[in-house]
């Protein structure tokens, strides 16, 4: 199998460190003062050209955030987090906004190369691979720095662009369903990145339209001391079609850095939102140090009748991963799905899962969660299906596999399930399993070693969720999985 | 040739192996033949590289060399083929997917170029042919829902798409109808051949009639009691092995 192949080649040509996109770009920056104030907030916000709205907005915000504490129910543990230590906003010295890629600085373009996305050549290659083309808009540090095949989606009438940009060209898009699915006060970290937040995506795919092309962001972190507060919201209009990927790097650092983004989806009558991830922010070293805090809140709002948002996430960074990507199943008939796998390696920390609110008639979920831990680290996953009272032949399939990768580490399942409706159905299967011993020795007998055998069983105990990933992404994840894995055996 | 040395082996402080000798030669089918219990797994297991045995004494040669020393792939690739008496299933990993990894593998570690799609595909076709295993069950997850005697079948076909120097089947006719005994039989008999060796482990004198060994050893107490022609067989399935238990109560 190539991919195996592949998988074993890339592992070889990692030599010491595991982590490939430890690198550090050297560019000037554009940052504000440490810490965070209304004062920061200002600055922000002129900076992004923000209207008068959007800064009220974040005030108020601040304002509630200041009374609130952060949540300490997750099965995760870190030093206390210290909100004045941080630079708010850090962005690569640029004297506009960029209007093409030639306005980009070298040293972006030269960094997303490195992490196999070479948004010039995508564009180049536009009209030769129309079949296989994928819209990037690259994300580094606080400041979107390209938008690719923005034409072509415009003429299809899709609105792909950056939050700040979406702030002040479409407000009224921007104002009517901003917060509407996670709201201001939501959670702590939630409302922070309400206050704070610098950049992020913003699509809009109109009435009846198929978006004509997967859409992607890449989040790079390069700052030291910097959080990256990104703000995604995605907008289907009826009876339109979306698929989006998000990915994720940064440098190794001995320091941790936070990450608190929030995510809105919303998906009216008949739309259908396809929404994948793949995480790979910097875990920190063997011994924990260092690392990206990973507390994220991704919610999809299934607004609309008989719509669809489907959450595919493959997670193997991080120190600390706080993430449960949810749908609100509000239009009737409407669907969820997450799909899922988490791999925790090292002294890695996952609490992740999903929310399914069912609300609406007749509405359907599903939810497949693998998790693999290995090394010492602790892997959590914790799901909530509710049934609402009218919320009458509400279905769900819940399936949750751990698998355990030597014997320091821990799998975890806390599934809660509230149904205030009788014709509600729930079906939920969790497995714990162990790679057996004699599974990688019957491998090694056919001449596999034992990381190669390891990464094949892995494969396969992922394979269902592999394959709702979209294609590009599929051997990626495969890769990044044996990556993470490195080590863990022997 | 294969050359057990007064192999001395122990699982969780009990003496399995004890002295145990036995040469096979190229070209040579041997069979093993023994009550349950006395060993044949473990000696097979111990051959392939398992971790579980705490070996105390005696090397096994593979033309000179001792793969007590090597890791269990790279007994593999140097040519060791052990066909399990209960295959491992793997979830998730299609059948085709696990073989084409196997086999570049081996390829890889002993250097040699690895094989196309295509021309893996042929490879896996025409020995699945011969072996009447249908296609679609190429397709599916490696032995997992696979019949007993399906499982068997897949191993013969990973050996011969594998192509080892030397062969141990282990219990390889338990499982099998009367049809699948003579298909199997035929797939092990055509792969034959002056440079290749086997060691067959059996109950019945049945598979030995499809398979007709050179050599057949009894093996209890640890150690290879009584060696003897194809007749030595014969002997057995009417006798029992009721002359060496007795010896071992002695
Ligand atoms: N993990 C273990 N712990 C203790 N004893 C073991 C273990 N594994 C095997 N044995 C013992 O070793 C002995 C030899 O077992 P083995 O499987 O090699 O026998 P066999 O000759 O292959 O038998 P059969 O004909 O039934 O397949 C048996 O007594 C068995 O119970
Ligand atoms: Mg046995």
């Amino acid at each position: 199998m190539p991919a195996v192949q592949e998988t074993i080649d890339r592992v070889k040509a990692i030599d010491v460190d595991q982590y490939k996109y430890g690198f550090e770009t050297i560019l000037e920056v554009d940052k504000a003062p440490k810490g965070l104030s209304e004062d920061i907030i200002r600055f922000i916000s002129a900076k992004k050209g923000e209207p008068a709205w959007m800064l009220d907005w974040r005030l108020d915000a601040y304002k509630r955030w200041q009374t609130m504490q952060e949540p300490n129910w997750a099965r995760v543990s870190y030093d206390k987090i210290d909100y004045n230590d941080i630079y708010y906003y850090a962005a690569p010295k640029l004297n506009a906004a960029p209007k093409s890629l030639d306005e980009v600085d070298p040293e972006i373009l030269k960094a997303y190369e490195k992490l196999g996305i070479p948004l010039r050549e995508q564009e180049i290659l536009a009209g030769v691979e129309p079949t296989n083309r994928v819209a990037v808009d690259a994300v580094f540090d606080s400041v979107s720095v390209a938008t690719t095949f923005k034409k072509e989606l415009a003429e299809a009438g899709v609105i792909f662009c950056s939050i700040s940009e979406a702030i002040r060209e479409h407000p009224e898009l921007v104002r009517k369903y901003l917060g509407t699915v996670v709201p201001v006060t939501d959670n702590f970290f939630a409302t922070l990145n309400a206050a704070v937040f610098t950049d992020g995506t913003f699509v809009y795919v109109p009435k009846g339209v198929r978006c004509p092309m997967e859409l992607s962001t890449y989040f790079r972190i390069n700052e030291k001391n910097t959080g990256q507060f990104e703000r995604t919201l995605i907008i289907a209009d009826e009876g339109s079609y979306v698929s989006y990927l998000e990915g994720c790097t940064a440098p190794q650092r001995d320091e941790n850095q936070l990450h608190a983004a929030v995510v809105e989806l919303i998906a009216l009558d008949d739309a259908e939102i396809k929404y994948s991830t793949v995480q790979n922010w910097y875990p920190g070293d063997a011994n924990g140090k260092g690392g990206i805090y990973n507390f994220v809140t991704k919610r999809g709002d299934c607004r609309g009748k008989n719509s669809v948002i489907t959450w595919t996430q493959v997670e193997t960074g991080s120190a600390i991963t706080w993430k449960y990507p949810s749908c609100i199943l509000r239009g009737d008939g409407s669907r969820g799905e997450f799909y899922s796998i988490a791999v925790s390696n090292g002294m890695q920390q996952v609490d992740s899962g999903t929310k399914m609110i069912h609300l609406g008639k007749n509405t359907t979920s599903r939810i497949i969660s693998k998790g693999i831990s290995a090394g010492r680290s602790q892997n959590t996953y914790r799901g909530l299906v509710s049934a609402h009272r009218k919320a009458s032949g509400a279905r769900n399939f819940t399936n949750c596999d751990s698998l355990l990768i030597g014997n320091q580490c821990g799998a975890h399942t806390v599934p809660y399930i509230e149904s205030k409706n009788a014709s509600a159905v729930f079906e939920h299967e969790a497995t714990t399993s162990k790679i057996s011993e004699d599974q990688l020795f019957y491998c090694m007998q056919r001449g596999l070693d034992e990381e190669e055998a390891t990464a094949l069983i892995v494969n396969g105990f992922v394979k269902d969720v592999i394959q709702k990933l979209p294609m590009e992404f599929a051997v990626e994840a495969q890769k990044l999985i044996a990556i993470s894995l490195e080590g863990s055996v022997g | 040739m294969i050359e057990i040395k007064n192999l001395v082996a122990e699982i969780e402080g009990k003496r399995i192996l004890d002295g145990l000798n036995l040469t096979i030669h190229d070209g040579e089918v041997a069979a093993i033949m023994g009550p349950n219990g006395s060993g044949k797994s473990t000696l097979s297991y111990i051959i392939a590289g398992k971790e579980d045995y705490e070996i105390l004494d005696g090397e096994v040669l593979l033309d000179g060399e001792n793969v007590l020393e090597m890791e269990p792939s790279e007994r593999a690739a140097a040519g060791v083929f052990l066909a399990f008496q209960y295959p491992l299933e793997i979830p998730g990993v299609a059948t085709m997917t696990f073989l084409k990894a196997a086999l570049n593998a081996q390829r890889r570690a002993r250097e040699e170029t690895e094989l196309t799609t295509p021309e893996f595909m042929k490879a896996v076709q025409d020995a699945a042919g011969k072996l009447e295993i249908p296609r679609d069950m190429l397709k599916r997850a490696l032995n997992v829902g696979f019949s007993g005697g399906e499982k068997k079948r897949m191993e013969i076909l990973q050996m011969a798409l594998l192509e080892p120097r030397f062969c141990i089947l282990d219990e390889t006719d338990s499982g099998l109808d009367i049809d699948a005994l003579r298909v199997v039989s035929e797939g092990v008999n055509a792969l034959r051949a002056p440079n290749r060796s086997f060691l067959v482990i059996t109950h019945y004198q049945r598979l030995l009639q499809y398979i007709v060994p050179d050599t057949v050893h009894v093996m209890a107490n640890g150690k290879i009691m009584r060696s003897g022609g194809k007749e030595l067989a014969e002997e057995l399935e009417a006798n029992g092995y009721a002359d060496y238990k007795a010896q071992e109560a002695a």
